[in-house]
Formats: C-alpha cells, sequence, structure tokens
C-alpha cells in the first residue's frame, strides 16, 4: 500500500502510522452533552466504501494526516495535511 | 574540577567496507534544528542567509556542502550542519541544538544505492534521487534522514543511541550486496 | 535418455549431483527432473496421502508430484520442485514422504486400503472417542500423510529483502513479456523484466518452433542480450512475481544462491517488494492433465513438459512415447518428439476430427482409460469405438489444453471470466489497476499472438506513462489456432487423478457434490483439492469442471476458487528476511552502557532501551543483596542512575504555555522560569497517558519529561494535539531524548557530589527543590533539575551525550568515595515504592487521575485533553479502586505483584475480588515488604486487614491497608 503524504511525497504504507476516523478532528466543545462526548471519543461508523482517516506520517515529516480511502478498492482517493483541515474547519 | 572527554555515536563501530562500499562515520560539527515559528520561514531563509550564508531548502532538499549544510528535515523543519547557529536565527525559529542527538554516517560507492535498496523503502536511484536530495524515511524499523552528497554518497542520520544497530543493518546489507557482485 | 545434438544444456559443463546417495550425472543449466529423467530415473516421490509411486509431471514452477528434499542438517529445504531446482556439483537431493525408502515405502499400504480415505474420511472416522483426536488420531495421520519435513534446528541460511522501483513491471518473459520489454525499453521506459525461470525466454526455450526465421531459443537469447544492454532496463531471472497488491506493489522472490554449491555469502533468497507504475503480466499458461485411471503413473507428463525436456534440455522422458490429447498441443509433441529422433508410439486424440499426420500411428476419436506399470509407466489403454486396446509405452504426453495463468490479476478479488472457445477462464481489464495482460495468461496461444500482444500492452503501458513507442516490429511467428474439445475426465471404475498432489480424485469431488459440498469453496476445503504447494494450478479447472458436471450446472456458473498471493511458494525466512536477532528491533543503548556492562550489571530491556538491573558488588550472591545495598546507599550518602532513556522534549514558541495546560490536566501557563512542575496528561478518554516534570526554561521556551514506555506515544500525542486539535497555536515540538545524557544524583550527599563537578557550585538558594537552570561541567554546558524520584535530595544533571560516558564514570568513582556509588532498575523502583510514586505498573490505561489520587490535578479553570471524560459517571467515587500502600501483617511476609485482594474471611474467588497489587518490593528503609494496590474505595479503608492472594503462585498474604506513601510523608528530606 501507497499513501501520498501531502509533504513528502507517495510513500510506502511502513512509513505511516493509523490512528481512525478523522472524526477525531472534530473535538466538542467541553461543556457540550455526554451524548455528543460519547460519540466523539468511542462510536465509529465501519462503512464499506469511502473512509476518512487519520494517518500519522511517523516514519518521514512527521506530519499528521487525513487519508480518504475507499475499504473495497482499497483505492486512496486524497490526501489533507491534518492542520489545513482543521483549519479550514474553525 | 572534571575534563569531560567526548565520545563520537559510532566510536568502535567504524569505518567498514565491503564490495567497494564504505561506511564511515561523520563529523558534521554543531546540528542545529531551526522550525521556523508561524509564518516565519522566509524571514528564517533571510536570517539564515545573512548569518551563515546558507539556503533554506525546499521540501526534500539539501543546500549547501560538507562542513555548511542546511537540510530539510520533516515537516516546519530544518538541520543546520557545520556552523554555528547565529543568535538572530531565534527571532524567527525555535532552535535546539541537536549535535549529539544522531549518528550521522555516509555511505561511499557505486553499490552504495543498492545496499540502500536492501533497507530503505524509497526510490534512491539517481534518477529520482539526485545529489542534493534528501527524504526522511526508515531504514530498517529506525527513522532516518537520507541525503545524496555526492553521485556516489549518501548521508545517513540515525538516533546516537541506535547507532550500533544502524551499523549492523547497513553492514549486513553491504555484505550481501558485495556477495552478489562478486559474480 | 540424452539426445544428440538436441538442448540448451552445457554439454561442456558436466555436473554430479547426489540423488537418495546415488551419484547422478548432469550439464550445467540442468535441473534436477532433467537431469533425473535424463538418467531414466523415472520414480522421484511419493504422494500425499496414499503413497502412490509418481514421477515428474511437468517442467515448471506448478510442478505437482516431483518434489524433494535439498542438502540436509539445519540448513534441509522440503518440498523443493524438482523442476525448479537447477543440479550444481555436490548438490544433495532426498525424496520425502517414504519409509524406509522411495523403492520399498511401508505406508504405500494406505494406496490398498483407499476406499476407507476417500474426501472427508478423517472427519467422520475419527470421531471417537473424543478424547483421542488430539492424542492419537491426529499424530498418527500427520505423520502418515504429508510431504517434505523440516529439520526443526535453526536455519543457518541467510536471507534477504530488499526494495524496487520501475514505471514498468513485465511479469514473465516468454514471448509476449520480451516482447513488452523490448517494446518499452527501445522507448526509454523504466523497466523491469523478472521472470522466474533462471534462462528467460518461457515456452520458446521449450518449444521447437522457429521465431524471425532462427529458433525460439535463439530469438529469446537475442532479445535478452538487448535488454541487458538497455541501461533503462533490469533484469531479474529467478525472481517469481508472488503478488499483486494495492497502488502498484507487488511482491517477489527471487532464487539467489539456490543454484550454487558455494553461495560465497550470498543469500538464499530475496524477498523484493517492487513498486511499479504499470504491470504487464505475461504469466503464460499451463497445460491441463486429463483424468484417467490410474494416470498419476511416474512417466506420464504433460505433452509441454515433454517438448521442453526435448528441446532445452535434449532428454527423451522415454523410448516410446504415447500422447493423449484433445487439441493440437499434443501433435506438436508428437512431431518435435519423432524430428528429434525420439519414437511415437501413438497419439490417441479425443476428437474424431482431429488432424491427420502420415508421421506417426493416430487413434482419433478414442480416450485412454489406464495406465499399467507401478513404478514406471509400462502401457496405457485407450477406449475407441472399437473397443479396448493396450499400447506399451514408457511415457504418455497428455494435454487437456491451456489454463491462462491469470492468478496476479485475482489477487485484488477481481474475478476472471469463462471463455468458451478456450474452455478456461482469463482475465477482465482492470483487475488490477495499472496492470495489462499478453499472451498465453489471456487466452492467446499461438506465438505471434503473444508478440504481437505483448508490443501492443507495452504500447499502451507507455501511453500511460506520458512515453512514445516506437514503431513495433513484430518478428514473423507461428500463428496456429488452437481448437481443442473440453474433456476433463475420462469415464471408469477406477480412480483418476485430478489434484495430484493432495491425492484428491475425481470420485473424491463427486462424492463431495454427493454430500451437499457443491460450492466450489466448500468441495474444495472438504476434499482438500487445490489446498497443496501448487494451489491447484494443475487441477483447479479440471475439479471445477467435474464438480459442475456432478451438480448439473455450467462452469462459469460453478465458478473458481479465490486466487491468492503467493503465487508459488515463499519461505517464511524469506518473507521475514532480516527481522531475525539484531534485526527483530532495533537496539537502544546510553552512554553508560559500556560501564554498566564493566561493572557486572545485568541489563534489562526497556522498550528498545537496555538499562542495569542492579550492580552486584563483592560477596553478593542474589540481586536482592545487590538492591537492599543500593537501596541504602541512596537513603544514606548519595547514588547515580542513568535516566537518559526518559523522553526529553523541547516545546518552544510564543504560545508554548497555553498549548500546555491543554495538553496537561495542571496549570503550566502560571509555572515560573527557572521552575519544573510535576504534569499529568490524560488520554480524550479520561485515562491516564502519562505523567513526568516539566520545566520552564525560558518565557517561551518548556523541557518536557517522559516516562521511558510513553516518551514515543507522548511525543506523538503532543504532534497530534499540536496538528489536529489545536492547530491555531504556535508551538514546535522537539525531541531531545537523544542530546542529552542524563543522570539521576540521588541522596543527602548528592550536591555534595555535584558541586565537585560543576563549574559553579550550587547551593539550597541558587537551587531549591524543583529549581532548573543551565550549568557547566570543565566549560561543557549542561542543565541541572533538582528533581527526585526516591524522595531524597536529588538532582538530574544533563550534558550533551558524546560526554555521557566520561561524566558517569567520574559521578560514579565520586560516588563511591563519598560511600554511595552507581545504582539500577530494581533499586530505583524500591526506592520509589517507598515513597508511593507511580509508574506505567499503576498508569496502566485504566486508572484514572481520581483513582491515582490526583483528582484534584484537574484543574477546573481551564480545558485539557481528557478533562470532559474524566468527569463521567463511574470514573469517580466509593466503587473506583483506588491506589493504597499494603504492608503484610501476619507470618507470611511476601508480597507479589499481580494478586488479587479479598475482604479478609472472604472467599478468594473473582466474584469476592476487590483490587490488585501493581508494584512490590522489598524495602530495606522500612525492613518490609511494600506493595502499592489499588482497592475498591481504598482511601477510606486505610488501617483495614485485607487478604492478599496470589492463585498463579500459591501466596497468600494478610495487609494492612495504608497510605501509599510509606516513607517520609512530610517530605522533609526532599528538601534538605
Amino acid at each position: 500500500m501507497r499513501i501520498t503524504c501531502p509533504v513528502c511525497g507517495e510513500r510506502d504504507r511502513r512509513e505511516f502510522y493509523y490512528v481512525g476516523d478523522a472524526v477525531a478532528l472534530q473535538r466538542p466543545d467541553p461543556d457540550a452533552s455526554d451524548v455528543v462526548w460519547d460519540d466523539y471519543v468511542h462510536n465509529r461508523d465501519n462503512p464499506a466504501g469511502v473512509t476518512r482517516d487519520l494517518w500519522y506520517h511517523e516514519g518521514g515529516c512527521g506530519a499528521w494526516i487525513v487519508v480518504t480511502r475507499n475499504t473495497i478498492t482499497h483505492e486512496v482517493l486524497g490526501t489533507e495535511l491534518a492542520s489545513d483541515v482543521k483549519e479550514a474547519s474553525a | 574540577m572534571a575534563e569531560l572527554s567526548a565520545k563520537t555515536p559510532c566510536a568502535g563501530l567504524l569505518p567498514v567496507s565491503a564490495g567497494g562500499v564504505t561506511l564511515s562515520e561523520v563529523d558534521a560539527g554543531v546540528l542545529t534544528s531551526l522550525s521556523p515559528r508561524r509564518g516565519r520561514a522566509e524571514a528564517l531563509g533571510k536570517a539564515l542567509d545573512a548569518s551563515v550564508g546558507a539556503k533554506l531548502p525546499e521540501v526534500n532538499r539539501a543546500t549547501g556542502e560538507a562542513g555548511s549544510r542546511v537540510i530539510w528535515f520533516g515537516q516546519g523543519q530544518y538541520l543546520l550542519m557545520g556552523p554555528d547557529p547565529a543568535a538572530a536565527l531565534g527571532a524567527e525559529a525555535a532552535v535546539t541544538d541537536q549535535s549529539d542527538a544522531w549518528a550521522v554516517v555516509r555511505l561511499d560507492g557505486v553499490a552504495a544505492e543498492d545496499v540502500l535498496a536492501r533497507l530503505v523503502p524509497l526510490d534512491l536511484r539517481a534518477q529520482s534521487f539526485a545529489v542534493g536530495h534528501t527524504a526522511r524515511s526508515m531504514l530498517g524499523h529506525m527513522s532516518v534522514s537520507i541525503t545524496r552528497t555526492d553521485p556516489d554518497t549518501f548521508q545517513i542520520m540515525a538516533f546516537r543511541s541506535m547507532a550500533k544497530t544502524l551499523v549492523h543493518e547497513i553492514e549486513t546489507a553491504m555484505k550481501g550486496v558485495a556477495a552478489r557482485g562478486a559474480g | 535418455m540424452r539426445i544428440d545434438g538436441k538442448g540448451l544444456v552445457d554439454r561442456s559443463k558436466r555436473v554430479i549431483f547426489s540423488f537418495d546417495g546415488q551419484s547422478v550425472e548432469g550439464f550445467a543449466g540442468d535441473t534436477v527432473a532433467s537431469a533425473l529423467l535424463a538418467n531414466d530415473v523415472k520414480l522421484v516421490a511419493r504422494s500425499f496421502k496414499y503413497h502412490r509411486p509418481r514421477g515428474v509431471m511437468g517442467a515448471g514452477s506448478e510442478e505437482a508430484n516431483a518434489l524433494v528434499t535439498v542438502g540436509r542438517g539445519a540448513a534441509q529445504d522440503p518440498n523443493v520442485r524438482a523442476t525448479v531446482q537447477e543440479v550444481f556439483d555436490g548438490l544433495e537431493v532426498h525424496s520425502q514422504n517414504r519409509w524406509p525408502s522411495l523403492e520399498f515405502d511401508i505406508l504405500a499400504a494406505n494406496d490398498f486400503v483407499s476406499p476407507f480415505l476417500g474426501a472427508g474420511f478423517y472427519y467422520k472416522t475419527f470421531m471417537w472417542p473424543k478424547a483421542f483426536w488430539e492424542k492419537i488420531y491426529e499424530p498418527v495421520i500427520r505423520r502418515a500423510a504429508g510431504l517434505g519435513a523440516l529439520s526443526k534446528q535453526h536455519n543457518p541460511d541467510s536471507y534477504e529483502r530488499a526494495f524496487a522501483f520501475c514505471d514498468l513491471l513485465v511479469i514473465g518473459a516468454g514471448p509476449s513479456g520480451l516482447m513488452a520489454a523490448l517494446t518499452a525499453g527501445r522507448a526509454g521506459a523504466d523497466v523491469i523484466l523478472a521472470d522466474e525461470d533462471a534462462l528467460m525466454g518461457g515456452r520458446l526455450n521449450g518449444d521447437g518452433g522457429e521465431v524471425d526465421g532462427m529458433s525460439g531459443a535463439a530469438w529469446a537469447a537475442q532479445a535478452v542480450a538487448e535488454l541487458a544492454s538497455l541501461p533503462n532496463v533490469r533484469l531479474m531471472p529467478r525472481t517469481a512475481v508472488t503478488g499483486a497488491y494495492d497502488q502498484g506493489t507487488y511482491g517477489a522472490l527471487e532464487r539467489v544462491s539456490h543454484h550454487l554449491g558455494n553461495a560465497g555469502g550470498r543469500p538464499k533468497e530475496c524477498f523484493w517488494r517492487i513498486v511499479a507504475k504499470r504491470s504487464i503480466l505475461c504469466a503464460g499458461a499451463i497445460e491441463r492433465p486429463i483424468a484417467f485411471e490410474n494416470n498419476d503413473r511416474p512417466g506420464i507428463m504433460t505433452a509441454s513438459a515433454v517438448r521442453t525436456y526435448v528441446n532445452r534440455y535434449g532428454v527423451a522422458p522415454g523410448k516410446a512415447v504415447t500422447v493423449f490429447t484433445n487439441n493440437d498441443s499434443g501433435h506438436q509433441t508428437a512431431r518435435e518428439l519423432i524430428a528429434a529422433g525420439v519414437h511415437v508410439a501413438m497419439v490417441v486424440d479425443s476428437r474424431r476430427d482431429a488432424p491427420e499426420s502420415g508421421d506417426y500411428p493416430l487413434v482419433k476419436g478414442a480416450e485412454v482409460c489406464n495406465a499399467g506399470g507401478r513404478k514406471a509407466l509400462e502401457s496405457i489403454t485407450y477406449r475407441a469405438m472399437s473397443g479396448e486396446e493396450k499400447v506399451a509405452t514408457d511415457c504418455l504426453a497428455v494435454s487437456g489444453g491451456w489454463n491462462p495463468t491469470v492468478h496476479l490479476t485475482c489477487h485484488m478479488n477481481g474475478r476472471p471470466v469463462w471463455r468458451e472457445d478456450i474452455q478456461s477462464f482469463v482475465p477482465v481489464a482492470g483487475m488490477i489497476p495499472g496492470m495489462d495482460t499478453a499472451g498465453a495468461c489471456q487466452g492467446t496461444f499461438s506465438t505471434h499472438g503473444a508478440l504481437s500482444e505483448g508490443a501492443a500492452a507495452a504500447g499502451t503501458a507507455l501511453a500511460a506513462l506520458g512515453l512514445a513507442a516506437g514503431a513495433a516490429e513484430v518478428p514473423v511467428a507461428e500463428d496456429t489456432p488452437y481448437r481443442l474439445s473440453p474433456l476433463w475426465a475420462v469415464g471408469g471404475h477406477g480412480r483418476a487423478w485430478l489434484d495430484f498432489q493432495n491425492d484428491v480424485t475425481v470420485k473424491d469431488v463427486k462424492q463431495a457434490a454427493k454430500e451437499n459440498f457443491r460450492s466450489v469453496e466448500h468441495m474444495k476445503r472438504y476434499t482438500t483439492q487445490g489446498m497443496s504447494p501448487d494451489q491447484g494450478k494443475n487441477s483447479n479447472i479440471g475439479a471445477l469442471a467435474v464438480l459442475a458436471d456432478a451438480t448439473g450446472r455450467g462452469i462459469p456458473e460453478t465458478g473458481t476458487t479465490t486466487y491468492r498471493p503467493p503465487f508459488v511458494p515463499v519461505s517464511i525466512a524469506a518473507m521475514g528476511a532480516g527481522a531475525q536477532g539484531a534485526g527483530f528491533a532495533p537496539q537502544r543503548f546510553t552512554t553508560s552502557h559500556t560501564a554498566s556492562v564493566a561493572a557486572g550489571a545485568p541489563m534489562i530491556e526497556a522498550g528498545l532501551w537496555y538499562r542495569p538491573s542492579y550492580f552486584p558488588a563483592a560477596g553478593e550472591t542474589t540481586w536482592r543483596q545487590s538492591c537492599d545495598r543500593e537501596v541504602n546507599m541512596v537513603r544514606q550518602a548519595v547514588g547515580i542512575c542513568d535516566v537518559s532513556t526518559l523522553g526529553k522534549i523541547d516545546i518552544q514558541g510564543p504560545d508554548a504555555a497555553e498549548f500546555l495546560d491543554f495538553v496537561y490536566t495542571n496549570m503550566f501557563s502560571t509555572l515560573k522560569v527557572g521552575r519544573v512542575r510535576y504534569g499529568l496528561m490524560l488520554r480524550e478518554d479520561g485515562t491516564v497517558m502519562d505523567d513526568g516534570t516539566t520545566a520552564r526554561w525560558g518565557q517561551d521556551h518548556f523541557v518536557m519529561t517522559t516516562t521511558t514506555a510513553a516518551a514515543g506515544p507522548v511525543m506523538r500525542h503532543l504532534e497530534y494535539v499540536a496538528q489536529c486539535l489545536r492547530p491555531e497555536l504556535d508551538v514546535s515540538l522537539m525531541s531531545t531524548t537523544e542530546q542529552w545524557a542524563q543522570f539521576a544524583v540521588t541522596g543527602p550527599k548528592s550536591r555534595e557530589l555535584l558541586n565537585t563537578l560543576v563549574d559553579q557550585e550550587i547551593d539550597g538558594e541558587s537551587f531549591p527543590f524543583m529549581a532548573c537552570g543551565e550549568i557547566s561541567v570543565s566549560g561543557v554546558k549542561g542543565r541541572l533539575f533538582r528533581i527526585s524520584f526516591s524522595g531524597e535530595h536529588a538532582y538530574e544533571i544533563a550534558v550533551p551525550a558524546r560526554y555521557g560516558e566520561s561524566l558517569y564514570r567520574q559521578m560514579v568513582a565520586k560516588a563511591e568515595a563519598l560511600g554511595g556509588g552507581a545504582y539500577g532498575m530494581e533499586a530505583l523502583n524500591v526506592l520509589r515504592i517507598e515513597k508511593g510514586f507511580i509508574t506505567h505498573s499503576e498508569i496502566h490505561g485504566r486508572t484514572t487521575a481520581f483513582d491515582i489520587g490526583m483528582g484534584r490535578m484537574v484543574s477546573a479553570k481551564k480545558d485539557c485533553v481528557g478533562k470532559t471524560m474524566s468527569e463521567r459517571p463511574g470514573l469517580n467515587g466509593d466503587e473506583r479502586e483506588q491506589l493504597v500502600g499494603l504492608k503484610p501483617l501476619g507470618p507470611v511476609k511476601q508480597l507479589t505483584a499481580g494478586a488479587h485482594l479479598f475482604e479478609a474471611g472472604a472467599d478468594p474467588t473473582r466474584e469476592n475480588a476487590q483490587g490488585y497489587t501493581t508494584s512490590v518490593g522489598f524495602s530495606p528503609t522500612l525492613e518490609s515488604f511494600l506493595g502499592l494496590a489499588f482497592l475498591r474505595n481504598g482511601r477510606a479503608r486505610h488501617g483495614e486487614e485485607v487478604m492478599m492472594v496470589d492463585h498463579l503462585r500459591g501466596v497468600s498474604t494478610r495487609c494492612e491497608v495504608c497510605d501509599p506513601v510509606f516513607f517520609d510523608p512530610e517530605g522533609g528530606r526532599v528538601r534538605g
């Protein structure tokens, strides 16, 4: 598997550390309800199809990246810097 | 008063040679990590140029030469190798002394590419990784910085504490390549 | 028997090897199979289940019968295909799965009780009594059935892994692969051409036809020479591409030195990961057998294999050869045998409209229905309209048609489609992104067709790569149409083999269908068809055709099983190459390592690091003696301990303080420059992640310390917070763990010791408890922190790592002069338990700040990671297991870690458990075992008696619950 790091370019998957759903970027307000926090911390979809997840280019430049990929075809549809995604949503 | 004696990361381990490839330790001088403050990369470049005459490289590139080099070292990170950092750099970047943090070695020889092909998941052939190209990647299980400094020379940097493993991995690959080359 | 003047082997280079101890002569270029056939050795193996005598069946990597063991002792290599193993002087080959010998194999008795050993026999037979399965039935069955055996010794061979990159990977160097590589290579593309054979050319080397007016083999050699001369083409012979993976990654196994008597330091094999922008599969096709009674006799081979032995190796596989075919391939074999001067006794063609030939006796519309001769073929019987007829023969060449080698195209879950005209499956475009197919692997069987498709596929790839292809000149070659009439199994009563390697017959497949294992996947698992090393390459299509027939469905409807990597067997040693021994994980050494080892300290692993356990002094015979002494030494004088392994992170930037307020539960923005504060970090789910001290080095510069174990995860977490949660903060993170060699100087005489080293004397005013600052040691700038993990007056001093060893040695010498010395992990652990300080034994991923008694450290004034979730119901309160101390009360004084706690008098069973111990140690200071434990509502239970029960070690100890701080609870010593 190859992932294109937005900083370094296309790299072997062994350089990356996988975390999970990119929902992690959407940290709720501290005062948000229990349900909202529960969803944020614990509840994850497991789609057959397109997912967005968070990877860390630990064996490379150290960037956290959001990878959009298809769990059926294994196609990597796009990658973005997590900081860009977060700042764009702020 | 105590007198402190210094020891290099690969003391007693290098140099080693096999099949026309030599691995040796490099005394790269002062190593300074530079992380530009928000929006200050350009200013850092100017300050660097003004103080030590070095250019800030693009991503995956290195500038300068042996004795005074700047290597792209990760997202928002550069490594100044050689000169003492000027105090003025502190205004533009987080400046961290890393002179003792890295084992710095060089791999010389026509077959150096073949040796690294056993260890690094990157296309390091000259056509895609020319002199002045650099990368942060893995060598075996270790996080490394690799730079092609000359047509047949790579500079490789790994954590100081892993110097023994670094030498072991590269030496093993060197021997394998040398044996194949023996025809 | 060799044929004069034929073959590509080097007749000037004689090679002597051994087979079952007998000396065998071959030539350079021979395989074990070709050399054995040249010496008329027909019996080379025994079959998996019935121990049937078997001979060589094919000439390629798909070989199902001729599996042998190469070498002996630790390095012996079982299940090597004799058709792939090249011969060299001194090569030692043994037959396998036979006892006492290949000629006389006692377990061949299985063959005569075969009616009881059909599909599913062990599921049905060995049901009762249940306990017998594991102890008796399975071991006996395993011994009786099987292939070669491992030596069970450490493998002394070396294996290699490597990465390669290219624009275009061409898989297979037959006519289509060579043509594709030539077309792309000439256009300047960056090409890798990989072929599993030592000699590139594929069928051009095995067949007798011409290309471009020269023999196919000569044309192939010329093409390979041209490719070798191109700097942009890399040839990889002996390299089987084993799998196609995501984003253009391919696995490939190179046999580096299997063909060499003296490897000269070369690895045995190399496992390649090849990354290619495009690929062309030119994998060819595999000729399939036809099932009939006793079709596994030694001497029965595929028709193309017979041609290969004649043309490539100059070997006649028999003196009187017969041919059984349903297509023209059999006739080609007959013609080429005759051209080579080998007698063809008879060609049996199942087609009534078979082509006429005056060169050999031909029976049309007939089928071979039996074969005679147990250890070597003696005769065949064919059935024609006129009845059955027996023909004497020592070699039968069989062709049931060709199966395109579609395997790699299916590795990403694609399904091939059935082509009625060739009665086989072919790939469809796009099954592997970036892969094209050409030649026989997509059902184009003529040489001309393969050459033109190779050129065309290269053109497609070049266009995709943005390169211009030159005008492709396809050389002249035969373009015979492929005609066959389907024939899978000849009717009859006896056993007719489909899967030779796993001894699966037509009967077995029919029985599976009868027992309702109708799905091809179920049939496979019930009969074991296709589950042997050849993975059904010779039998899958035949078996599913029989299944389709038995279930009254068509073949496309029946479908195929799933083709998975690897295409050929890959040894675990090759896949795990480089990861044995020292290659398993990097080793991290501190600067004091050499000195510690010299002092006799046993080193223990802490993550990747190596740390000294204890330092045995003269006369000490147990670790406890050393540990007790080291603890006393620290409490009474001064001890030195290398703490460089703790994570050190420099956090800089205008927003560094705000950043730390967010990652730590407590406030850091209020910390004064030159001071240190203990900090607690939570995961977002409210559980404790790590703890440590952080020093404010400057207004915008903090120096964080993490535990050794969490250094990597904490760095990752900080980067996560900085990039994913708070990218608006201007902060930079830099690990400085490797930059500094850091040592704890601990004990009442610590300052006295330091003042003999540092350039500027320190005192209680310049360095009070929790102070930090720059110091220098003979001009070398360092960092000093007055922090303590022992409760004693203590410091941590850091110098650039190059000076670490020197400083360490000098400090240990000075400490010894003051009545102290070095201390190791054991003493460090006792010292911190005496003070109730936690490590990852306590913050093990399930405990909260509340549990460890630090609930008040979660600041109410600000948000931080984990804060909201830490306030959830269930994470706070009386029902939580809380950190307490334990002291033994009764006659049993021992405490053990991981033991469970029960109320005094309660039954020590799971439902009564009240908590568990996490850290224990013997305190020489308090002359007692001490334990840290989590106990339900523990903080309210100080003074209570509980029972500690360790069911594993058989220890039960009465304990008093107390405060976890056992020693110096007022903390007077640390301020000393």
